[in-house]
């Protein structure tokens, strides 16, 4: 009698169809080997391609267009864009307009580092304009150093960092985290609880906290990582319920916000009672959540749409312009922005695009940039920033609710704070 | 106390999430044995619907109950398209199901994105479902007790329709006995097509659940797709009761080890668990009593 489809299937049907994901993942793991053993043979013969003799200069766009970053960095793609746009429109750089060449980092480290690779070398650019992740920075990196290019990061992170291919143009931790704490505790805050996304930033940022914590008497009452990307915060939110912490840092990043909020107003936990404050929202991650399940939470930053100065009012009219007028500006757009000009203020006082010419020239150059004056400090590469912390409100805008007043001087490895040494 | 009811509620509820996304697969995947791969992008359609419902029925919550109702045809209406489309050709080939249904999702995932664009999308939750409830000292969304509701529904109306209907009859036929239902005069062809729109609009499903709990954006499936089909081949292969056990054990057991340890460890741990479990048991919880196998 011959054997049944049903008899077939079970179970050697299922040890087949175990077979065939793990063939799929030991031979992606062969491939990623091999392509990092080619890196490591080409990575040495850095020469610069750059092509300088044309009417336009090449330079690059890296940002996650897809994948869970991408509802945020596709805002700093557009406002990289909008800048390129405005300098061409006035004439250029040294007489040359900019070509934007845009790729796609996917929220994937790996992909970041192998389109940066593709930028630098077959497309040539002079400079590329991309990342938000730590992941995707620190896999870049590399590129950028072997490859000898340059590379300028529009997003606040963890600092503990600098390299002389990077301009680091979002804040460092003394810009953001540090002011917010300081924030926190001159409002009487005696305890946090820790939420974060399980890689780069959010590690090393709660560290810094940690740190901070100990020598300020503030009690850390929990600390909890998940996955980027994930959606289920009912244990989480069980955890801080039971907690009662004063407040809740949040350094979770992406589309993991949007179900963090949800769950945390679903749960009846309210900002006035115990506020999140969070490093990594911004007006457009607001509009994702819902502006009535984060109305009244807090979020550091060196930019809001609503800063009140008229550099501000054109550029948050610009974006409009270009992108649509219910398209809200937020900070690691405001900091793409700003980037391209420093590159372009860099390069005329250079007078040259290239790279060691640019490192040369670094050190003082500024741009009067939506959120104020920042100037490039040429000892780390990072920028002088002024903090602000924000209050969200029913309308999806965040309102400055305290500013340093002027900017802060960048101090990524947190010299001069005695409570960070030993942090690596 | 009250962590613990919080907790047994966080289990039961990441239960039934696991349980909607891997009920459609316990069919596709546990009876028919087509791995698809595109059941995610499925998933997927069910949270572009429910967004796409709201933008014309601005009352959330008439458009999350029409939402249901469409974000089931058109879950189903994909699924029997790919069924007519590809699978059809390859039953016998559960490798280049695995390959082509996977594409099939990649192609879905970019067209979502060039629909929708990259950025996720947020469906607003009734003000009924809004807050929570407190139960013995913890407070449980009411979302959550929403979907733990709708799960129970779609399992019950799956199995009244797989128990007493002619088509239920007709689709465990072919599942047990393909040769012998066919001689008996059952049309398998109509069958493989009426199951692949009933698993495929159970993700549609699915994804309609979803949006009260997170944003919508292309890959949103892929997050789900794993755990789908570990739920389902812990339960057994063709056995919906082995679902729905696996899915809120899997559910309770993340819980309380997440509760103890982190979000990370406890996957960690789960997976472990998950391994140790298909060495001892590789048929599942439950398997499929058959003729041809007894």
């Amino acid at each position: 009698m011959p054997e049944s489809r049903a008899a077939r299937r079970h179970p050697a049907r299922l040890t087949k169809a175990l077979v065939a994901p793990t063939a799929l993942a030991l031979a992606g793991l062969l491939l990623t080997a091999c392509g990092a053993k080619d890196d490591a043979s080409t990575g040495s013969t850095a020469a610069s391609c750059v092509d300088t003799s044309k009417n336009s200069i090449k330079v690059g766009s890296l940002h996650s267009l897809s994948g869970t970053m991408a509802i945020s960095e596709v805002t700093v793609a557009n406002s990289t864009k909008l800048a390129v746009d405005q300098i061409n429109a006035a004439g250029g750089v040294m007489g040359k307009k900019i070509e934007l060449v845009l790729e796609d980092g996917a929220s994937d480290p790996k992909t970041f580092a192998e389109k940066a690779e593709k930028l630098i070398s077959s497309d040539c650019v002079a400079a590329v304009f991309g990342g938000w992740t730590s992941s995707s920075r620190k896999a870049m990196k590399p590129k950028f150093e072997s490859l000898n290019s340059l590379l300028y990061y529009p997003v606040q992170y963890e600092g503990l960092e600098d390299s002389k291919n990077i301009f680091y143009t979002g804040a460092t931790t003394n810009q953001q985290i540090i002011p917010a704490l300081d924030y926190l505790k001159q409002k009487g805050v005696t305890s946090l609880y820790l939420v974060g996304s399980d890689y780069v930033f959010p590690q090393t940022a709660n560290r810094e906290i940690k740190a901070y914590a100990a020598a300020n008497g503030i009690e850390i009452k929990g600390e909890d990582y998940t996955p980027l990307g994930s959606t289920d915060f009912s244990t989480i939110i069980n955890k801080v319920r039971s907690a009662k912490a004063g407040a809740v840092f949040n350094t979770l990043n992406g589309d993991s916000n949007v179900a963090f909020f949800r769950e945390y107003t679903n749960a009846g936990l309210k900002a006035a009672e115990m506020p999140v404050v969070s490093v990594s929202i911004a007006e457009e991650e607001v509009a994702g959540i819902g502006a009535q399940n984060v109305a009244g939470q807090l979020t550091a930053w060196n930019y809001y749409q609503t800063v009140d100065s008229p550099v501000n009012k054109k550029f948050v009219s610009d974006y409009k312009a270009a992108f649509g007028a219910d398209k809200p500006t937020s900070d690691p757009m405001e900091a793409a922005y700003a980037s391209v000009f420093l590159w372009k203020n860099t390069v005329e006082k250079a007078k040259s695009f290239a790279v060691a010419d640019i490192q040369a020239a670094a050190d003082g150059v500024s741009f009067e940039a939506p959120e104020g004056l920042v100037t490039i400090d040429g000892s780390n590469h990072h920028i002088t920033k002024t903090a602000r912390i924000g209050e969200i409100r029913p309308d999806g805008l965040i309102y400055t609710v305290w500013d340093s007043g002027k900017a802060v001087v960048p101090d990524p490895y947190l010299k001069s704070y005695d409570w960070a040494k030993g942090l690596k | 106390m009250d962590v613990v009811i919080g907790q047994l509620f966080t289990g039961l509820s990441l239960g039934s999430i696991l349980l909607l996304a891997a009920l459609g697969l316990s069919l596709t995947f546990g009876q028919m044995g087509v791995i698809n791969m595109a059941h995610g992008e499925f998933i997927m359609a069910g949270c572009y619907t429910t967004f796409v419902v709201q933008k014309v029925i601005s009352s959330a919550g008439v458009s999350l109950f029409v939402s249901l109702l469409i974000g089931f045809l058109v879950g189903g209406v994909l699924g029997a398209a790919l069924e007519m489309g590809l699978i059809r050709w390859m039953y016998d080939r559960p490798l280049d199901t695995l390959l082509v249904t996977f594409g099939v999702g990649l192609v879905l995932q970019q067209l979502a994105r060039d629909i929708f664009g990259a950025p996720a999308k947020n469906v607003l939750a009734p003000s009924w479902l809004s807050g929570g409830v407190d139960i013995m000292g913890a407070v449980v969304p009411k979302t959550r007790i929403f979907i733990l509701v709708l799960a129970v529904v779609a399992v019950t109306v799956l199995a009244v329709v797989l128990k007493t209907t002619p088509l239920g009859r007709r689709i465990r036929a072919v599942v047990q006995n393909r040769g012998l239902a066919e001689t008996s005069g059952v049309s398998s062809r109509f069958t493989d097509i009426s199951t692949f729109f009933i698993g495929s609009g159970l993700a549609g499903v699915a994804g309609v659940a979803l949006t009260l709990i997170g944003s919508t954006s292309p890959t949103i499936g892929q997050s789900y797709l794993i755990d789908a089909f570990l739920v389902v081949v812990i339960g057994g292969l063709g056995q919906i009761k082995g679902t729905v056990i696996a899915a809120f054990a899997l559910g309770l057991l993340n819980s309380f080890i997440e509760y103890s340890t982190t979000a990370s460890i406890a996957k960690v741990i789960v997976f472990a668990a998950i391994v140790i479990f298909l060495q001892v048991r590789p048929q599942g919880l439950f398997t499929v009593r058959t003729r041809s196998l007894a």
